[in-house]
């Protein structure tokens, strides 16, 4: 089981804040194409990949690291903080 | 390292004189303060949502990584989340080193990376209903020069 966090507007098309989501996808890649055949609001927030983010265990990271052993994965648009 | 991620406004000058007062050695402190720009009247208000947890690390860390690159007696960063009107601010950074170069130089390296590296995202809301700010390009451009 993985925390699976959304933010903005990601957020907003995945309907829920957070959730935990049961799955055997090895890597981020592996469970959003997962997520995606799930459920049309995944397809919508995981559409255009270049404008999404992902922070496993709370570090920026790749669509290409591995979900062995996380906790905790979030997903959201480029940052605009300052 | 002052490290702060709050909803509540926060009072600029208290905080600089209360940073100025305990940076022993130091001979230059610059701040900068960033303010929700209000359109010319049309925001009605800005809300920004951020990733509780994350956001510190990640600060923290900035703050690490301007330490290794100048000479820093301390830094000082509060961020802002929730509604905010125009006009309010969002954010500042306080840089306290012995000569002012690594103070600005390392107080824009804090702003560059606050931009494009903290967890915020901005929503601006108006008559014509609410958007989510888009990041720019020009932002993470910025990140390349250190």
């Amino acid at each position: 089981m993985i925390d699976v966090l959304y933010f903005a507007w990601v957020r907003e098309r995945i309907g829920v804040p957070r959730e935990r989501i049961e799955t055997s996808a090895a890597t981020v890649m592996e469970l959003i194409t997962e997520l995606k055949a799930r459920e049309e609001r995944y397809d919508w927030a995981f559409g255009d990949l270049a404008s999404l983010r992902v922070a496993v265990d709370q570090e920026l990271s790749s669509f290409e690291a591995s979900l062995a052993g996380v906790r905790e994965l979030a997903f959201f648009p480029p940052m605009t903080g300052g | 390292m002052q490290v702060s991620v709050q909803a509540e406004p926060f009072d600029l000058g208290a905080l600089t004189n209360a940073f100025a007062a305990r940076v022993a050695g130091a001979g230059a402190v610059v701040t900068f303060t960033g303010l929700v720009r209000d359109n010319g009247g049309a925001l009605a208000a800005m809300e920004i949502e951020h990733y509780p947890g994350m956001t510190e690390k990640a600060i923290a860390a900035m703050v690490d990584e301007a330490k290794t690159r100048w000479s820093l007696v301390d830094a000082l960063v509060v961020h802002r989340y929730g509604r905010l009107a125009g006009g309010e601010a969002i954010m500042m950074v306080a840089t306290a080193a012995r000569h002012r170069a690594d103070a600005f130089a390392a107080a824009e390296f804090l702003m560059d990376y606050l931009k494009s590296r903290a967890p915020f995202w901005k929503k601006e809301l108006s008559a014509d209903g609410a958007e989510w700010v888009a990041a720019r390009d020009e932002d993470e451009a910025a990140l390349k020069r250190w």
